[in-house]
This record gives C-alpha cells, structure tokens and sequence, in this order.
C-alpha cells in the first residue's frame, strides 16, 4: 500500500490499472482527458498490459469498449458532459446487452453556453438506462469505488454496466493523498473477469437480433431484477472491501450523524464534504443536522432511506442538477421514496453550473427551511432555488443579469 | 439451442438477447412462394452453380452430383433458374 | 489463386427461412463470407437489412457469431472486439457487414476512423444503394437518377465513391466486388484475410424490391453492372492497383454493354427510359469513372505507385 498524491482523475487510472483492465478507448473532454492520458501512460510504458484504442468520438469510445467487453475482455472507458450525451445510445445498448462494463463520468455542466465546470446533469441524465451509477465525494473513494465497479459490473447476479461519477475539477482535477493498495490484494480481492456470454466462433452467439415483444418485455425485467439484487451486492461488495483494504464507505448511503438527527440532509457529489461541515456548525448551535449522502442513484437504494429517514423532522434534498420543467432528479426520487411516511421535505436547486455552493451557503439554506418548519410545523417545498447571496431577489438578478447584457 | 431463461443462484430471473443460428427464424418460409422451381434432373449436370447463387441455402447437393430444393424454406426467387447454365431448372406456377 | 466452386465448403451459413426478401443479395453475401474465410469469423453488424435477416430470437437466421450493434457503431465496435481477441490470444477474424448507410453515411465517421487507426479487421460494405431496410430511401450511395422513396424524380447527385475515400486513407487493400459474381468475391476475401490491418471491400449488392426487378435476376443485374462498365472490379493491395481478370475487358468501352441493358431491368430507373439527356449523363459518368480508373492504374503501378501510397 502506497500512499500517493494524485487526482481524481489518477485515482481512476490507478485503479484501471489495479484492476487489470485490457482494452481502455475514449475520446478527450475536459475534465476527463488526464484519466486517458495516464492510462496512456501507463500502457506505453508497460505497467498496464492493455490495447488503447485512440477512437475518433465518444460513440465510437463506449462501442469499442462494449465490443472489446462482449469480446471477453475487462475494458474501461471514460467521459463528461457532451461526449456522454454523444454515447447515450449505446449506454443503453450495453446496458440491455448485460455484458459487464466499467465507465468514469467526470461530472460536467452541459451547454450551450459551453461550461466545463461541474454539475450533475449529465449523470443524472443517465438513470433510465439500466446502468448502475455510483457518485464519488473524494478522490480516496474515487479509486475504491472504480475497483468495486468491476466487482459489482461482473457479479453473476448483476451483470449491468456501472458508472462511476466524480465531480469535474473539484475532485478530477485536485490532488489528495490517494492510498493506492497493493496489486496481489486487488488480486486476490477482485476475481477473474465474469461476464454471461462472449462472441465467438466457439459459442457462435447473437446478441441482439429482433425478439417478440413479450421477450423483450422478460429482458427488462430481468434487468429490473438484477438491478434490485445489486443494492445487496453493492452493500456485500463494500463490506468486504473494508475487511481487505480498511475502507467502508457504509454501502449504497453514507450515513454522517444522520442517526440522532432531527434534520436530515440528503445529497450526492463533492459537495457533500461542505453540506456535512455546515452539519457540524449548524449541531454547535443547537440545529441537530445529519447528511445522508447517497453514493449509489441506480440502483435507487429505496429501503436504506427510509430506514434513515422515514421518522426526521425534515429532509432536505440538494439537488446539483434540474430536470427541466420539473423539479430536482435527487427530490423526486426522495420524494416518491419517503411520500408514505409524511415526512417535511424540501427540495434544493443550487451549484449548477459550476457555481460554487460554500459550508455557509448550505448553512443558510438549512436554517432558512428550518425556521420555515418551524413556522408552519410541516413543511413540503418541493423546489427552491438557491442563489449566492446578492443574487436572492428579483430586482438583484434583473441588474445582474443587465450588468453582464 | 435453447437460450435462457436461468436462475441465477436460486434468487431469479436472467434473459439477455441472445439467439443462435437455427433454421426458420422467420418461420417456414416456403409459404412465401408464387412460383416454384423445378429441376430437370436429365438436363441437370452438376455444376453447382445454382447451389453457389441461391440466397436461401435451400438448393442442396444430392449425394449423386444433382440438386434438389428444400420446398420448406425455398422461396421462389427464381435466381438458380435465371444462372443455370444448362437451363436445367423451371420456374412453375405454386399451387 | 482461382476458386473452385466444387470445392467450397458446403455448410449452411445462411439458415434457411431467414427473414430476407425472396432473390436478397445480403443473403448470398453473407454465404460467400463463411465459404472463403472459414469458421473463424465474428460479424459485426450494425443496423440495416442483416440485422432483420437474422429474424426473430431466439433463432438466428444467420450462421455466424454477430454482435449486433447499433447503426454508427459499426468499425468502432469490430475495433473493441477485435483488440479483446488480440489481448486473449485469439485469431479470429472480425468482419463487419454493414449497408451503404453504416458506411458512407451513419457510419462514416466511425470507418474513417478506423483505417486511419489501420484496425485489424475486415470492413465489408454491402451496398444496395439506399437505406433499404427502413423504406428505400435514399443514401449517399444511391446512384445518379435513381428512384428511392425521398428522391421520387431521381437523385440529382452522383454516387459517393466510397472505396477511392478508402484508397485515399491508405489502407492495405481495398477491393470491389459485387454479387454477380461470388468466386471473384470469395478470391477477394481469401487474399485480404490474409492481410494484416484495414481491408475493406465493397460488394455491389441489387436488390429486387428497392431497385424494382423481378427477384430472379439479382445474380444478372451484378454481373450487368460489371458489363457496361458501370462498375469497375478492382484491387488495391498494398499501393499496387489492378482490375480484377473478370472486369479487365470492360476498360474498353467496345467491349462494354449498352447502359441501357442494365437500366431498363430496373423499375428505379423508369422514369430515365425515355430521357435520352439522362442517360447521357450516366454514360458521361461511366467514361469519368475509368479515366480515373485509368489514373489509378497508372499512378499505382510499380515503383510510383509505392511513393503515393507512403504519402497518404
């Protein structure tokens, strides 16, 4: 075990790498290019055994791995923002191919106007297609994450593609000290590549030709199905994890204080290290604060929030993403989730588009609802678009907005 | 050749869209047909060449150097008597 | 290196009561693949009419392992397959069977990819001249004055001529073949498998219902369009260009049919019958067409021929 500094994005190669991954193609855009250039690194300089296929887009990127992984090979691709838009269709050929496969999404805003700062709207766009999608809050869990990914991508009882998100620059791009584990552990820890068929003139199987409706209809359901499986998968997966390299992360959510809280936090993302330090200032002050940050949005671990949240006071969602002319993707999964159990909910809009949401910013958005739960004694704000300050009004925008006109 | 479903460890259901190759995967295809081909074994030398052309694979070659036409799946395209050389082979109306 | 019909294996590598149309080209094609290169083949088909001829799961009206994928993804995903073959220590051999469309259109970008990369696979087009599985209509490929559902009065551009692009990527072999004529494809095949890297050859492939002819003249059509010259048999191997021994005569144009013997057996030409302008334009395309041709040859015959390659 090795302690290093690396990025987010290194944290992804080193674990690529640990993992033992064969064939790696993608195609650049920031902030994902360091992952591919480390891995191009490190195969020409032969400490990954594997072939780069230097594609020419992103669609081709995730077909070269999806063809390579069919093929029988571990591969590994990696992307953001437009160029996971651009392979949108093929993320949903994989995934209803159930042939096991791993991918980085470096979390991205999406123009136009072009931004390359973080949001969540390209992972969140992703949550139909049958992938699993896990979010990373730091780099350290970045590479664990991405080493559990093929683990949970190749269990029998799985057998879907995972995503593995890390916020664009906040974490893709800033160092941390990464405990990189030894490659006999990751050995012995990760089996032998596991996948339900492979295409070859040995098995001289078809994947994919036109199937009656109903079969089709059978298809997704077993999809549907192993999804459910993988909450229990991902939670094993975790669990032994800790017994071989030392690091829990508490499976499909992180529960931080949430278990005495009277407030309850719910996120996913980077920005969960500030939202769990407001937590801490906000308890100094008499504000019982908990943050369930979830790491895991496919499968949704459904069971696991309303064991943590079922009996709060409140809980209140950030979203760092919009389902535009609805509300936060994150609150409406909570939402439905919790909708039995009368729970006060709040949903918030805030950080898109890169724009930086600081421990007081969280702070002030929490006690803002509180006071209002307080007020009214039960509390359903379904969204609430949260503006750095100075920004809170409509006059405030107008000149802002007519300032930069 | 048949292709899942399986249980998976005792714990459900596993269907990915997989086939293999079998014949009638459309069905059987010979309904298809207005007209039928017909070989004149006399005129008939062997040659293959309707065999080499035939889209379907269903002109077989007999073990005694002819051809002969699989009825269940031909469908009448007409081709292996448009490239016979030795006109060995009649279109005639189905019925 | 000619090809003895009656020793060409005998196996069924299309299923009998596949979903192809009675008199379909991809069908035969897709025999000839097998038949020259053996069991060791994985196709790679992206969306098109293949991918309907293997008809409905869980039977396979086609003898081949296929992964099916989706329609630009066609040379991307034969390149993933083919480097997880390469990193198991498998020899197999990876074609990719896709239409005019997930070639020169759809799929363009993807193919240019790949023999830039010099992928080691076998890229076939099979080329029907339009987007034939969704209706017929009309692709970069459709021909000069040819009906198709979104060019009613013939299409006013001429045709992409995909393999010269592939030429001009300076890839290891390029060839044209068509149908009509399954042992000069079958040679073909044969002499590219054993090529290292990008080969890719287009194989001219009519089709009954959308160029409008009665299904058994298929094979004729082929060989018809080699004949009056319209479509020039080729290789390229290696920076050497020749014509194929089949197609050699056609350079002289006394020796070429009448245009019209081929336009006249198609009903998507109908409308050119009694437009004798057009027609000219179609002669006037296939005189063009051997003079360049006619460059090619001369420019990739020995010794000059190499310094262009090597400059691509």
């Amino acid at each position: 075990m090795v302690v290093r500094s690396l990025t987010g994005n290194y944290a992804v190669a080193y674990a690529v790498k640990l993992a033992r991954v064969q064939v790696v193609s993608a195609y650049p855009i920031t902030p994902q290019t360091t992952i591919v250039e480390k891995l191009s690194e490190m195969i020409e300089k032969g400490e990954l055994k594997a072939k780069m296929v230097r594609v020419e887009s992103e669609h081709s990127a995730l077909a070269t791995v999806f063809g390579a992984a069919s093929g029988g090979a571990r591969a590994f691709t990696a992307t953001s923002s437009h160029g996971l838009l651009y392979m949108h269709e093929v993320v949903w050929w994989a995934a209803g191919s159930r042939i096991p496969l791993v991918m980085a999404v470096v979390a991205r805003s999406i123009g136009p106007p072009w931004n390359i700062h973080v949001d969540h709207q390209d992972i969140f766009d992703q949550r139909d297609t049958g992938w699993i999608i896990g979010v990373a809050q730091e780099n350290q869990e970045v590479l664990d994450m991405t080493l559990q990914a093929f683990r949970i991508s190749e269990d029998p009882r799985v057998y879907l593609p995972v995503m593995v998100g890390l916020d664009g620059f906040i974490l893709s791009h800033t160092r941390a000290p990464v405990d990189v584990p030894d490659q006999d552990l990751v050995d012995e820890w990760l089996p032998p590549r596991r996948q339900p068929y492979v295409i070859s003139p040995e098995t001289n199987v078809v994947m994919g030709n036109i199937a009656p409706d109903e079969v089709h209809y059978l298809m997704r359901y077993s999809m549907h199905e192993a999804m459910e499986r993988a909450k229990r998968v991902i939670e094993e997966v975790d669990r032994s994890y800790a017994e071989v390299f030392g690091r829990s992360y508490g499976g499909l959510i992180e529960c931080y204080k949430c278990d005495d809280a009277d407030i309850l936090v719910v996120i996913t993302g980077s920005w969960s290290g500030d939202a769990k330090h407001a937590a801490d200032r906000l308890r100094s002050i008499g504000i019982n604060v908990g943050v369930a940050r979830v790491r895991f949005i496919r499968p949704w671990p459904r069971e696991r929030l309303v064991e943590i949240a079922r009996d709060k006071k409140l809980v209140i969602v950030f979203d760092r993403a919009v389902s535009m002319g609805s509300l936060g993707p994150l609150f409406m999964e909570v939402s439905s989730t919790l909708y039995p159990y009368g729970t006060s909910l709040a949903g918030v809009i805030a950080g898109l588009a890169g724009v930086d949401v600081s421990y007081e910013d969280f702070e002030r958005a929490i006690k803002t609802l509180v006071s209002k739960l307080e007020e009214q004694g039960r509390l359903y704000i379904p969204q609430f678009w949260l503006f750095p300050e100075g920004f809170e009004s409509e006059e405030k925008r107008l000149e802002v907005a007519r300032k930069w006109l | 050749m048949t292709v899942q479903p399986r249980i998976v460890r005792g714990e459900g259901f596993f269907l990915a869209p997989i086939s293999r190759p079998a014949e009638g995967s459309i069905g059987k295809t010979g309904t298809w047909r207005t007209m039928r081909p017909v070989v004149d074994l006399e005129k008939c030398t062997g040659c293959y060449v309707c065999w080499l052309y035939c889209p379907e694979n269903t002109i077989v070659k007999t073990g005694d150097g002819k051809v002969a036409i699989d009825y269940d799946y031909c469908k009448g395209c007409g081709v292996c008597a448009e490239v016979c050389p030795f006109k060995a082979i009649r279109m005639v109306e189905e019925g | 290196m000619a090809v003895n019909l009656k020793a060409l294996p005998d196996k069924k590598y299309i299923m009998p009561g596949n979903a192809s149309c009675p008199g379909c080209p991809e069908s035969m094609g897709l025999r000839y693949v097998k038949m020259a290169l053996g069991d060791n083949v994985v196709l790679v088909i992206p969306a098109g009419c293949s991918s309907v001829i293997q008809g409905i799961a869980p039977r396979s009206g086609i003898n081949t392992p296929i992964l099916n994928i989706v329609f630009a993804a066609g040379a991307s995903a034969a390149s993933g397959l083919k480097a997880a073959y390469e990193m198991l220590g498998k020899d197999y051999h990876v074609v990719v069977w896709a239409g005019d469309g997930g070639t020169g259109d759809i799929g363009f970008q993807a193919l240019s990819g790949a023999a830039e990369r010099d992928e080691d696979i076998i890229y076939i087009c099979v080329d029907n001249e339009a987007y034939m599985n969704t209706g017929i209509q009309r692709s970069s490929l459709t021909p000069y004055g040819a009906w198709t559902t979104t060019t009613w009065t013939g299409k006013k551009e001429h045709k992409k001529n995909v393999p010269i692009i592939l030429v001009s990527h300076g890839v290891k072999y390029v060839a044209t073949a068509t149908v009509g004529y399954p042992t000069d494809f079958i040679e073909k095949l044969r002499r590219a498998s054993k090529i290292k890297g990008f080969r890719y050859i287009h194989l001219l492939a009519p089709c009954p219902v959308g160029w409008r002819f009665d299904p058994s003249l298929t094979a004729r059509i082929g060989q018809l369009a080699v004949k009056t010259g319209l479509y020039p048999l080729f290789e390229y191997v290696n920076g050497k260009f020749r014509l194929s021994p089949i197609g050699r005569r056609y350079k002289d144009p006394k020796n070429r049919l009448p245009i019209i013997e081929y336009l006249k057996l198609q009903g998507r030409y109908k409308h050119l019958l009694d437009k004798p302008e057009e027609i000219k334009k179609i002669e006037e395309y296939i005189e063009n067409t051997w003079h360049l041709i006619d460059a090619l040859e001369k420019s990739f015959s020995k010794g000059g021929g190499e310094k262009i390659y090597k400059a691509l």
